[in-house]
């Protein structure tokens, strides 16, 4: 099992990256974790690539695979940043969206994102 | 309410995130099938050359055929090459209304000529030899590498490929301005096929070129190559625009596309090629080469040096007067196991090759009391260097060398690595380095490279430390949607300003909605179009699937897991796709994370059935071989007619069994030749010879 998730989340972060040398921009691992079916949000997203650049002397900005699998594959195992129930999301719209108009606009999203 | 809009930012991130993945995957797909296919070119090329090789013909009608498809087919006469453009015979009826063309060519006339393309008009035959014919003498004069300088005009435009989007160089026009004596331009080659107006873009071009030579740059790319043109779009589209003179155009063209110039150097310090470089990348010699030399640059695979030797010494004591008798005489059966190197076959190969050379010898000869033109060497055939007249006059060089020099410049590709190594995935030209780069701009005093041959999602990217920057002007190239296409502007300061543009305005607008995570029905299409080319491919491949499945299903239950399938499948596919990724689009449906591989591949077959519900395997290897079977066949109609006589086909038929393995007698050849011959009308087309291939399999 640990095989394969090790292989899943290399084929995803070569997709990522471009110049085929095993690193990425550390600006596309939201992406990548996202992909391989997790839902952090950006404090989380954080925490992982500190956590990845534990090791590392000067983290520049580029994540290297060798330390990223390691960090990776245990988020896959543990089952973290797991994705969120549909009612729970459909409940957070409902209490975003004051007017029950069935839509919220990006600025009402921002504005509820800067405020606290 | 803090929390619920952290939620769904969480949500919405990993939307967008998942949308990026889909993206980039297809973009993958596109593009390693892409490559893949290129490949197969030049393994059809190998295919040829073993076959040329091995191939003994054993009779004079044999002899006769393989000459006409490898020597006189590839040699350029003086002679013929003025009845093709003997344009002036060529009438225009009155009741055309497209453009007219006098020469010397007059702005006016480019105007007319973009005016009628826009309006989907035709330029008639005449006006179209004549304009090749003009655009032939003025690029034999130029040298291999133009020179640019921006001193004249200010500024420099540079775009790359265009492959056949009349519809993009129209955007460029209509963007940068038309090319002036204050509006300089460098096209970096791949005018052609692939899209369905190259015909245009270099009646277009062409024009320009005349007009405004000092301005106008074109450099020729891998696809100025009448091999590569047979597979890839460009023979077929000419002959449907021009049934009558079509051959001809085709030869203009042929002829013209050698004479292009390889490279452009801009004020001495920026560098300008369609491919790449290579560590042996050798300016000097570029600039010296016989660039006309070089028809094709897809060549045959090189006789080997120890067989020469013997040849020619065979050749000069030998004594048999007859070719014809002594062909007969010694030649065995065409047999379907290569020829082992024994003195009569050796012989045998000699006696046809020195005939070719003998031959060729006359033809040349013929020629040269024709035309009353004394050339310093005598006319090189590119196709096989076992007929190379001139190995005394050669230069310090070999043409062998030469040859390389040209196939890296148009064919190969900058890597991240260090080092420089073979495309394999091409199949020509090789990989090369930063260091690579770094030495070459070093021992030139060069500042950068500018080069194309790659589809950017940009339209442009920067390599090796912004020294190579690759420049794709067609947009949308893989689909509506997939990518961007630019132009880069050099000032006399040489830092470049890029423009970006697609060419369907819709296309364009989704692009920038896409971006901002609105779910857009053109990933879905684009993805789609990537997938269906991707089921295709796999179907091809079932036979080699289905052993590579039972190999990780030892227990034989049908089933394997989604691991082994993705292993399985890119060992069979070599396509270096992430399958894990793709394989929610691929396999449909699992039970406990296994497949049942055997109803996954019939699925897939299900979808490619066509009409005529002929055995999956069979239609396997039909659609395996199939573009490969079209280039054949259009190599074998000589003339282009879209048909092919019983004893063309039968030749051919038994170079290519002998490639596939399989047994047929003469007599069984003549019933299938027979048999295909649906229409009864003497000739095969190339449905009747697609048909062939099922037929064979099906005998016993």
């Amino acid at each position: 099992i640990v095989a394969e998730i090790e292989k899943k989340i290399t084929e995803a972060f070569e997709v990522f990256d471009r110049e085929s040398n095993k690193t990425v921009d550390v600006r596309e691992i939201g992406c990548i974790v996202r992909s391989l079916g997790c839902f952090p949000n950006e404090a989380e997203v954080q925490e992982l690539v500190e956590q990845v650049n534990m090791e590392v002397e000067e983290p520049g900005g580029f994540i290297h695979l060798e330390q990223f699998l390691p960090v990776m594959t245990k988020v896959l195992l543990e089952k973290r940043f797991l994705p969120i129930p549909e009612d729970v999301i459909l409940h957070a719209f409902e209490a975003l969206d004051e007017n029950k108009c069935g839509y919220i606009t990006k600025e009402d999203l921002v504005k509820h994102l800067t405020e606290e | 309410a803090f929390k619920a809009a952290v939620l769904i930012q969480q949500w919405y991130r990993r939307y967008v995130a998942r949308l990026e993945m889909r993206r980039r995957c297809t973009w993958r797909i596109f593009q390693s099938i892409e490559y893949a296919c290129e490949q197969d070119q030049i393994k059809l090329h190998n295919f040829f050359s073993y076959l040329m090789d091995q191939f003994t013909p054993s009779s004079s009608k044999e002899r006769d055929f393989i000459s006409r498809m490898f020597v006189s087919g590839e040699s350029y006469k003086e002679a013929e090459l003025e009845k093709c453009c003997d344009y002036e015979s060529i009438e225009v009826p009155d009741s055309y209304t497209g453009p007219r063309l006098s020469f010397p060519l007059l702005p006016d006339h480019a105007t007319a000529l973009l005016e009628a393309f826009q309006q989907k008009q035709q330029l008639h035959a005449r006006y179209v030899l004549n304009l090749l014919h003009e655009t032939r003498k003025h690029l034999k004069q130029l040298p291999n590498i133009s020179h640019v300088s921006t001193c004249y005009s200010e500024e420099v435009t540079v775009c790359g490929d265009l492959h056949g989007q009349l519809d993009d160089l129209f955007l460029i026009f209509y963007k940068n301005g038309l090319p002036s004596p204050s509006k300089s331009y460098v096209f970096n080659g791949d005018f052609v096929d692939r899209g369905k107006q190259s015909l245009e873009i270099l009646v277009i071009l062409f024009a320009f070129l005349l007009i405004y030579p000092k301005e106008v740059h074109l450099n020729r790319g891998n696809h100025e190559d009448h091999m590569v043109n047979l597979r890839y779009g460009f023979t077929k589209e000419v002959m449907q625009k021009y049934k009558v003179h079509g051959k001809k155009i085709l030869r203009m063209f042929q002829n013209v596309f050698c004479w292009l110039p390889l490279a452009t150097l801009i004020d001495q310090k920026v560098l300008i090629i369609h491919g790449g470089i290579s560590d042996t990348t050798d300016l000097n010699m570029l600039e010296k080469i016989q660039r006309d030399k070089f028809i094709s640059v897809l060549r045959m695979k090189k006789r080997k040096e120890s067989s020469r030797k013997p040849e020619i010494q065979a050749i000069n004591g030998e004594s048999k007067p007859d070719t014809d008798a002594a062909g007969n005489e010694a030649a065995p059966r065409l047999s379907l196991q290569p020829q082992s190197a024994q003195a009569p076959s050796t012989a045998n190969r000699l006696e046809f090759s020195r005939w070719l050379r003998q031959t060729v010898q006359e033809q040349i000869d013929t020629c040269r009391r024709l035309v009353d033109v004394s050339e310093s060497e005598p006319e090189e055939l590119t196709y096989s260097s076992m007929v190379s007249l001139k190995d005394v006059d050669e230069p310090c060089w070999t043409r062998q060398e030469e040859w390389k020099q040209i196939l890296d410049i148009l064919w190969s590709d900058p890597m991240p690595q260090e080092g420089c190594r073979e495309n394999k995935v091409r199949g020509g030209g090789c990989y090369f380095g930063p260091d690579v780069t770094e030495k070459f701009l070093e021992k030139y005093s060069l500042q950068f490279l500018i080069r194309s041959h790659e589809c950017k999602q940009e339209g442009y990217e920067f390599c090796h430390n912004r020294k190579v920057l690759t420049i794709f002007s067609a947009s949308n190239y893989y689909e509506i949607g997939s990518n961007r296409g630019a132009y880069v502007k050099l000032g006399p300061e040489l830092i470049p300003h890029f423009v970006q543009y697609q060419a369907n305005k819709t296309a364009h607008m989704l692009t920038m909605t896409q971006r901002q995570g609105i779910p857009v029905a053109l990933i879905s299409r684009v993805e789609e179009s990537a997938f269906r080319a991707l089921r295709e491919k796999l179907f091809a491949h079932t036979s080699a699937l289905i052993s590579a499945f039972k190999a990780y299903d030892g227990d034989n239950t049908g089933r394997i897991t989604l691991s082994n399938w993705a292993t399985a499948v890119e060992s069979v596919l070599r396509l270096g796709l992430p399958w894990r990724m793709l394989r929610l689009q691929l396999v449909r449906s699992t039970e406990d994370g296994m497949l049942e591989y055997k109803s996954w591949l019939d699925n897939l077959a299900m979808e490619q059935r066509s009409q005529e519900h002929i055995q999956s395997s069979l239609l396997e290897v039909i659609y395996r071989n199939r573009s490969n079977l079209e280039t054949i066949f259009r190599i074998i109609d000589r003339d282009h007619s879209g048909l092919i006589s019983f004893e063309e086909f039968q030749q051919t038929w038994k170079l290519f069994s002998s490639h596939m393995n399989i047994e047929l007698t003469d007599d069984g050849i003549n019933d299938l030749v027979r048999s295909i011959d649906f229409n009864k009308d003497g000739n095969i087309d190339f449905n009747e010879f697609l048909e062939a291939f099922r037929l064979v399999k099906q005998c016993p």
